[in-house]
């Protein structure tokens, strides 16, 4: 049996630490969020949100109040908002400590490729580099492998790269893994999946 | 009051973008459709011009904002971070019809917060080892490798508050503040569409978000679509 997305949410949110500052980053990311005990961190969107809520109940919903993913959500009781250039100051000035990203490709020396696939729709950059090169801390949260099956837990990434030398820990529905330059480390595996299976579906060795 | 300085208040959308020109440089506020001047953004299209160089965040969502600029032909370069489902920017960059620029969204913000701040260039590290390097001066400070950013100037600012006084001094509404500040810190000439128009003294000045030094002139647009991009909700317990 492999991780749920639910699972890996739930995996992810204990990597926090209490009282710290994240960036969750749009798609699988998000669902983190469902999974952190009410208080336990301040979330930070970068379009200008610190102490980012849940999505508003039905008619509270206000068009100007929205995170980086462009969905409505509620500000907390202690948060806060800014202009952009102060949102990145946060993210590139190491003040954020830590961003969830989903990953296309990570390598086995924490590069990361997550905003393009060669010779496709290119959808834009947005403050992927800036959070992955300026977060304390970068997990990923990702599939283990393409549709096609294709491996996107590799040696050395040959999508167009994110930021180099960043990511410190993988969380996929196989299991938990940190890159560590000539391998992935196996921090734990899902429920059912042998250690093989997971070498055989990652492009590196397993450590 | 009079000189640049002096009243501010214009009557109509198409009074403040009277100084537009061909072949200018917009620099347009907002977080996709959020935060967005919506009369000057219209006003621009009737106002008739063209070949223009657009700098803001996504360039206009699901058909509305600056996705009309971009149906009317009137844009020859985006300089933006990110084009998602924005399929009118989509088909006509692969037509070729009009250039992008993709930069990351802190190197956006910086490059105008710079301009705005008189620096020229900057050190960031964002984009190091990527493609966003290409063409770029790397140096490596205390053992860690930056690229040499430029400062990015706009002719003109579109910039939309929720408040404005007489000077410009501005209030911004929950996450609508985005981009603003920093356009209107970096053009030549920032005009400002506010929802609501109060006397001065009317804003606090320890509450004033951008103060009216960087806004030249100021219009009052009482009535806003503010369209939902991504409306997302919870039930009530």
């Amino acid at each position: 049996m492999t991780f749920s997305t639910e699972d890996m949410a739930r995996r992810a949110a204990r990597e926090i630490p209490a009282g710290s500052i994240v960036n969750l980053g749009i798609g699988l990311p998000t669902q983190v969020a469902d999974y952190l005990p009410e208080g336990h961190a301040w979330l930070h969107s970068e379009n200008g949100l610190l102490g980012m809520g849940p999505f508003p109940y039905e008619g509270d919903e206000d068009p100007n109040l929205i995170n980086a993913g462009k969905q409505t959500v509620t500000v907390l009781p202690g948060g806060s908002t800014f202009d952009s250039a102060t949102s990145f100051a946060m993210i590139r000035g190491g003040h954020v400590d830590m961003a969830i990203l989903g990953a296309m490709q990570v390598s086995c020396g924490g590069d990361l490729a997550n905003w393009a696939v060669p010779n496709g729709k290119v959808m834009g950059i947005g403050g992927a580099m800036d959070l992955a090169s300026g977060a304390r801390r970068v997990i990923a949260m990702m599939q283990h492998t393409t549709k096609k099956g294709e491996f996107k837990l590799v040696q050395r990434c040959d999508y167009p790269l994110t930021a180099t030398r960043v990511v410190s820990l993988v969380i996929t529905e196989l299991g938990v893994f940190e890159p560590t330059g000539h391998g992935f480390r196996v921090i734990e595996l899902a429920p059912g999946i042998t250690r093989e299976k997971a070498e055989a579906a990652t492009g590196a060795p397993l450590t | 009051m009079t000189g640049k300085h002096g009243n501010k208040v214009v009557p109509s959308v198409q009074e403040a973008l009277a100084p537009l020109r061909d072949g200018m440089t917009i620099l347009v506020g907002g977080f996709g459709l959020s935060g967005n001047a919506e009369a000057l953004i219209r006003g621009v299209v009737e106002r008739g011009v063209g070949d223009l160089t657009l700098v803001s965040n996504n360039a206009g969502n699901l058909g509305k904002g600056l996705a009309t600029w971009l149906k009317a032909g009137i844009i020859r370069k985006v300089i933006c971070s990110y084009i998602g489902a924005n399929e009118d920017l989509h088909t006509r960059m692969a037509s070729g019809e009009v250039e992008v620029e993709i930069t990351p969204q802190g190197t956006l913000s910086e490059r105008m917060r710079a301009a705005g701040a008189g620096i020229p260039a900057f050190y960031t590290p964002t984009g190091v080892g990527t493609v966003v390097e290409q063409g770029k001066e790397v140096k490596e400070i205390d053992g860690r490798r930056y690229l040499l950013e430029r400062a990015l100037h706009g002719d003109v600012a579109l910039v939309r508050a929720a408040v404005s006084d007489r000077f410009g001094n501005l209030r911004f509404w929950r996450t609508a503040r985005n981009f603003n500040p920093v356009m209107a810190s970096a053009a030549k000439l920032t005009i400002a569409e506010c929802d609501k128009l109060v006397d001065n003294g009317g804003i606090d000045p320890d509450d004033v978000h951008c103060a009216g030094i960087f806004v030249h002139r100021v219009v009052h647009v009482p009535e806003h679509e503010n369209a939902f991009e991504y409306k997302t909700t919870r039930k009530r317990p």
